[in-house]
């Protein structure tokens, strides 16, 4: 029998016993449905986790005080004041390095007028601006000038200035106090979004000379100023690993230690990135995974459904076979039903799980939304599996009705 | 046409063996009307089931058109119900779900691959002839019980087979409509020459047939 009249004969078939129909469909549905928008919202996730690891800038080494133990498990980190000016200098000579910034991390209190907000200070050599991919939305950002004059200068994050002046307009020029020093405002740098732990819009910057004597302070180690991190910027994402290894050996040069044993850590972005990616594929393929158990039990529901249409339908099997139908033809007629079943499902499910995925993008998740991304291949993907699901679950039905003997089947009522 | 030779059916219930048919033999020429008449249990249904190609002889031989049917396996027997026989049944067994037309082009739908244009004007031409060409798209569930058993003689048609079973055509059908279809049928007969095969009770129905098989306890009374 041709497919195009199993298709029709199918739909007729389903149509004749609709109530039945909508709820076998309805399992395959909600499996779909589920699988679609736990699969969107890890992407969702995972795309939001790398954006703003990479707006911080790109191809970037940091490298940090304090080692790194055997077990993976960072100790004292930040603790141990071992990292200086020299050895940020000593890094920008490498080849391969576009670009070295100091800088110095602290807790700050910054006031104007009445308004006051504690952030995150930061300072920096001047070429940080393009190490950290930072634009400016108005001003300008630190000088060499400014550097060697110590001035007391500040640039502002977007949303410290949105806090403390209620808007980024006008702002350049004014004055704000630093833990009670007066600094003016020479630049306000554009948003880059993110929010928690990761946001790039609630912190200022001075100069790193500023910082290290106007302050908090400036230690000495080995003759040289102790700063907090060094930024390192690769020419390219090819030569980041060739960057690591020179910087750990110019590193342990310096500081005259052996591996295993160093007092500091050199982490690539690109590590990191790799890791968050990682956290987020794991918690996608393990929500997809409980989605997908959900199909199989829709796909449960298709079987037992089959299984009483054969029995209903023998004695219309015993018809089809007594006028010529062999077993392929009613093999295919029921395995094109149940296929229609988990194939009707599969699209419903899709239409229904990109709408789920699309409500929970309006939702707030710790301060932050998740924007879903529905994937052709996972929508493919689920229609596919909703396509095998209805094949693999009714194999069996139709194999049985196949195999009814002739006589038997017209004798049954 | 048909030639069996010693035909045995034997069914197993457990351990205790049923004799159906023991060793029945006979031939029917082509274009012959015969009646097989016999009371319930003689046997008549079995043979009827075995000459359809539904079922296989436990022992004995079967030669349909030459052919021997004994050693085929389902698939080849599905084809030769196809192409050779037509049913019509007591009950007529018309799918409810379907149209007049559709039950009538069932049979080619399972004959290879033909045009859907000439499967739909082999139906209509025979559901003309059985006089149905207005209800082509009723459903079998709106027509009469006479009605509905000449949509299954036309299903029957359909694929020009070489030999006609109705097994019991007129049982469920008043005498008056009962007379039309078994005029029907003789008429097919004459007209083209199809080999019938009836089963019946009724003995005015197999007075009009040429010859009359009687079954009694599986074998073969007498012949008329």
């Amino acid at each position: 029998m041709k497919l195009y009249r199993l298709f029709i004969e199918a739909l007729e078939s389903l149509n004749a016993n609709k109530l039945r129909s909508m709820l076998t469909v309805l399992g395959i549905v909600i499996g779909v449905a589920a699988v679609i928008a736990m699969l969107s919202i890890g992407r969702g996730a995972e795309a939001s986790i790398t954006s703003r690891i990479e707006s911080m800038g790109t191809n970037l080494i940091y490298v940090t005080p304090g080692s790194t133990s055997e077990s993976g498990v960072q100790s004292s980190a930040g603790s141990a004041g071992t990292l200086t000016l020299d050895d940020s200098e000593a890094l920008a000579s490498l080849p391969d390095v576009v670009d070295v910034a100091a800088l110095t991390n602290n807790m700050v209190q910054v006031v104007y007028q009445g308004q006051n907000t504690r952030t995150r200070l930061v300072g920096v050599t001047p070429s940080y601006e393009t190490v950290g991919s930072l634009t400016l939305e108005d001003g300008e950002f630190i000088s060499e000038d400014d550097q060697n004059a110590r001035s007391l200068v500040v640039v502002l994050g977007n949303s410290v200035a949105e806090d403390l002046f209620g808007s980024t307009a006008g702002v350049v020029g004014q004055r704000v106090r630093l833990n009670g020093q007066p600094y003016k405002v020479i630049g306000v740098l554009a948003s880059k979004g993110g929010t928690g732990f990761m946001n790039q819009d609630d912190q200022v910057f001075i100069p790193l000379s500023t910082a290290l004597y106007r302050l908090v302070g400036n230690s000495q180690f080995r003759g040289s100023s102790v700063i907090g991190q060094i930024t390192v910027k690769a020419s390219s994402t090819d030569a980041i690993d060739q960057v690591v290894n020179e910087v750990m050996l110019t590193m342990r040069e310096l500081h005259g230690t052996v591996e295993g044993a160093d007092d500091f850590t050199v982490t690539s972005q690109q590590a990191t990135l790799d890791a968050a990616t990682e956290v987020a594929d794991t918690m996608t393929i393990f929500l997809g995974g409980i989605a997908g158990i959900s199909l199989a039990v829709g796909g449960i529901g298709i079987m037992n459904i089959m299984l009483t249409t054969v029995t209903e339908r023998t004695h219309e099997i015993g018809l089809r076979k007594a006028v010529g139908a062999k077993r392929q033809d009613i093999l295919l007629q029921f395995l094109v039903e149940s296929v229609v079943l988990s194939l009707a499902g599969g699209l419903i499910g899709v239409a229904l799980g990109w709408s789920t995925a699309r409500l929970m993008g309006q939702v707030q998740f710790s301060g932050s939304t998740i924007t879903p991304v529905v994937g052709l291949d996972s929508v493919l993907l689920a229609t596919l599996f909703s396509m095998a699901v209805g094949l693999f679950f009714g194999i069996y039905p139709a194999t049985r009705a196949a195999r009814l003997q002739p006589v038997e089947a017209l004798r049954y009522e | 046409m048909i030639e069996v030779q010693n035909l045995t059916k034997i069914y197993r219930l457990g351990s205790v063996d049923v004799p159906a048919l023991r060793g029945v033999s006979f031939r029917i020429e082509r274009g012959e009307v015969v009646a097989i008449m016999g009371q319930s249990g003689s046997g008549k249904s079995t043979l009827m089931n075995i000459l359809g190609c539904l079922d296989l002889p436990t022992d004995g031989q079967y030669l349909l058109d030459g052919k021997n049917i004994s050693g085929m396996d389902e698939d080849e027997l599905a084809g030769i119900r196809n192409q050779k026989i037509g049913f019509v049944f007591q009950q007529f067994n018309l799918l409810p779900r379907m149209t007049v037309r559709r039950n009538a082009e069932l049979p080619l739908t399972y004959d290879g691959a033909r045009p859907e244009k000439e499967i739909h004007q082999r139906a209509e031409d025979i559901l003309n002839a059985v006089g149905l060409g207005d209800r082509l798209n009723h459903r079998p569930t709106e027509l009469s019980g006479g009605q509905q058993q000449r949509v299954a003689i036309a299903r029957a048609l359909v694929n020009q087979p070489d030999l006609i079973l109705a097994d019991e055509p007129t049982g469920n059908l008043d005498s008056h409509t009962g007379a039309d279809i078994i005029k029907l049928l003789l008429g097919l007969n004459k007209q083209s020459g199809l080999t019938l095969v009836i089963v019946t009770h009724d003995s005015s129905i197999a007075a009009q047939t040429q010859r009359v098989i009687r079954l009694r306890d599986g074998i073969i009374e007498d012949r008329g």
